[in-house]
């Protein structure tokens, strides 16, 4: 049952090579099976967001392999590569995910106009993602009347609007209070158990990366440390039913 | 399809910034038209009231007549002459005409003036002299009275039905003197004209002048004004060296270059509006796309081809250009048609210029759609060509430091 989704070989990035060298990732390995949850932290400068970029296919490696559901992702041309994280790659950024002038459903529905998906798959799938995030009222809103959780939640379901292979988050909960933090957690946990959507996502809090299934640390470039866990929250339900 | 409406809602999202962009277009629509339709309404209305309304776009005469306009200079009229020349198909009339200049003098006046014999029905076909008929009746091809200017015949104090006396040189140095009836009074847009012309059957100047036969050009009409030059070499190839066949830009030379020069300061001042456009524009795009920067990342990172994002913001230009260059034109036409009926007059030294040019300072403009739509698909292509900048910044947008703040 274990899928590899994504399979890192050695992979190294270096900012200003010719002047001071700056190792933003610095040769690791990274595998990643369908339907984790897996969390990336460290501490700022760790290379967090570089290492995001690069299996996400924004940004290229200037060492190693990136094999994502089995096509390495370092030979596709830039062309190919976008069309390939239309396809196969979620993202959610840490703010301003939303077009301004589109409301909610037409922004989780956007990617999928891209994709050329019919209009009658669109309606369905939108109303099926909306509630899961709970927004089901608020489909018919523009982002200004939406709050930075809700926001993020509709950017959740603009990832999974693409049925793509994993979502990548760096920082979803940067700018959110703890209770939306924790709210988007919610529902990415959910999307996580129900729909067995892969999830990685860099944080700084302490609270989020209680949530996480698999907790990768990095420093200086270099994963330090890789340990599976069991979430709390699971831990309680668990204490709680039994 | 929802490019097109992505773009339209796009516009609006900074309503101000695109209120500027689409104001900036649609007053530049409106003044290079007012511009370009003045410009051409002033030129109009100078070859008109120089050219065609006496001069004629084509003269022929005996070689040689153009330097030195004297009776001496004059030539046959010949219907094998007029057969030749009509056998052009671009040509599409002639008139002849016998011109000299003579003493007019009323009963204690007397004044300079030019004796012009015509053919009264042909001369009307081509110059249409009969329309400035302002008091009597026109002359017929036999009559022994004459029609006067209206400055000429104000200055001798002259009204219709009084006798006019005329005393000039004939030809061969015959003496001419004559007394003939003031049959109408004729009214000219050109003030050198309208201060000493006299008109005469071609007859009756025949004799005046003792010049049986003869004439000192041939005034032709044309299909196409702007076939000027071919069709005069056509003619003058056909007709051999001895006679002159000249347009009116080689006979009234200081109309032509008027023309040039002004045409030149009238490019100036619509290149000069141009720029002004293009860096109204400019700026705004510079805004914009700095603006954007981050949602631009964000859009081609989620995987929005850049082909796509090209053509969504190309699509916002062309709709903001051509709201503007659509509501320039709408808004122009009501002030142009307007400006025609009721055309621009200069007074002072600038209306004495034009004057020595021989014709009023009156300038109507041209309504000719053609200007509106050549001017609405300058500024249009003006504003595509500025929306190359956002195109070429998206070829450039690196996707990780677009959204790196
Ligand atoms: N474009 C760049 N040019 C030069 N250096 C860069 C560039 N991008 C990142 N770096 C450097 O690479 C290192 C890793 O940066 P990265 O943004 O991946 O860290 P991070 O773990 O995401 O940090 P944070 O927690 O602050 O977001 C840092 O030292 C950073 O200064
Ligand atoms: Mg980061």
């Amino acid at each position: 049952m274990n899928t590899t989704v994504i399979d890192a070989h050695n992979i190294s990035k270096v900012y200003n090579p010719k002047t001071i060298p700056v190792h933003a990732v610095n040769e690791v390995h990274l595998h990643i099976n369908k339907g984790e949850f897996t969390a990336l932290v460290g501490p700022s400068g760790s290379g967090k967001t570089t290492l995001l970029n690069l299996i996400g296919g924004l940004d290229r490696p200037d060492k190693g392999n990136i094999f994502i559901n089995g096509t390495d992702i370092t030979k596709l041309t830039a062309g190919e590569l976008i069309s390939f994280r239309l396809h196969n790659i979620g993202f959610v950024f840490q703010s301003f995910n939303l077009i301004p002038v589109l409301t909610a459903k037409e922004n989780a529905e956007f990617i999928m106009l891209l994709q050329g998906v019919k209009r009658k798959e669109r309606e369905r799938r939108m109303m099926q993602l909306f509630k899961d995030i709970g927004l089901e009222d608020k489909m018919d809103v523009r982002p200004e009347k939406l709050s930075g959780g809700q926001q993020q939640r509709v950017a959740i379901a603009r990832a999974l609007a693409s049925k793509p292979q994993f979502i990548l988050a760096d920082e979803p909960t940067a700018n959110l209070d703890s209770a939306s933090a924790s709210n988007l957690l919610d529902n990415m946990a959910k999307l996580n158990k129900e729909e067995n959507m892969t999830f990685i996502f860099s944080t700084h809090d302490q609270r989020v990366i209680e949530r996480a299934r698999r907790v990768i640390t990095l420093v200086d470039g270099k994963i330090s440390s890789d340990t599976a866990v069991v979430p709390t929250t699971e831990i309680q339900t668990g204490q709680v039913t039994s | 399809m929802w490019i097109i409406r992505l773009a339209w809602k796009n516009l609006w999202r900074n309503r101000s910034r695109t209120l500027i962009t689409v104001g900036a277009i649609f007053f530049a629509v409106i003044l290079s038209i007012a511009a370009e339709s003045l410009k051409t309404g002033i030129f109009d209305n100078l070859v008109k009231n120089v050219v065609s309304f006496y001069t004629g776009y084509i003269q022929i005469h005996k070689n040689g007549y153009q330097d030195e306009q004297i009776l001496d200079n004059s030539f046959s009229q010949a219907d094998d002459i007029e057969k030749k020349i009509l056998a052009n198909k671009n040509v599409t009339g002639l008139t002849p005409r016998l011109e000299s200049f003579a003493l007019a003098s009323s009963e204690n006046l007397s004044k300079g003036c030019m004796v012009v014999g015509i053919l009264p029905e042909n001369e009307n076909k081509i110059t249409s002299l009969k329309r400035k008929l302002v008091k009597g009746s026109y002359i017929e091809k036999t009559d022994q009275s004459v029609l006067l200017a209206q400055g000429l015949a104000e200055r001798l104090q002259l009204n219709v039905n009084d006798t006019i006396v005329l005393i000039g040189q004939g030809y061969h140095g015959s003496t001419a003197a004559g007394k003939y009836q003031v049959k109408g009074i004729l009214k000219f847009g050109s003030p050198q004209l309208n201060d000493k012309i006299l008109f005469m059957p071609l007859q009756t100047s025949q004799s005046f002048f003792s010049a049986d036969g003869m004439i000192t050009s041939y005034i032709l009409s044309i299909a196409e004004d702007t076939q000027l030059e071919p069709i005069a070499s056509a003619v003058r190839k056909t007709l051999g060296t001895n006679y002159e066949v000249m347009t009116w830009e080689a006979l009234l030379p200081e109309i032509k270059q008027h023309i040039a020069t002004d045409s030149n300061n009238m490019k100036v001042v619509q290149g000069i509006l141009y720029l002004l456009i293009c860096f109204g524009i400019f700026s705004t795009l510079i805004m914009m796309m700095i603006e954007r920067k981050f949602e631009m990342g964000m859009l081609v990172a989620i995987g929005m081809k850049k082909a796509k994002l090209i053509v969504l913001f190309i699509t916002e230009s062309v709709l903001t250009v051509l709201i503007g260059c659509i509501a320039g034109i709408m808004a122009s036409i009501p002030v142009i048609y307007f400006l025609n009926k009721h055309p621009i007059r200069i007074g002072g030294d600038t209306a004495k210029a034009y004057e020595r040019f021989g014709f009023e300072a009156v300038f109507p403009t041209s309504t000719d759609a053609s200007i509106f739509i050549r001017q609405g698909i300058v500024v249009f292509v003006i504003g595509l060509a500025l929306s190359l900048y956002p195109m070429i910044k998206i070829l450039q947008l690196n996707a990780v430091t677009a959204l790196r703040r």
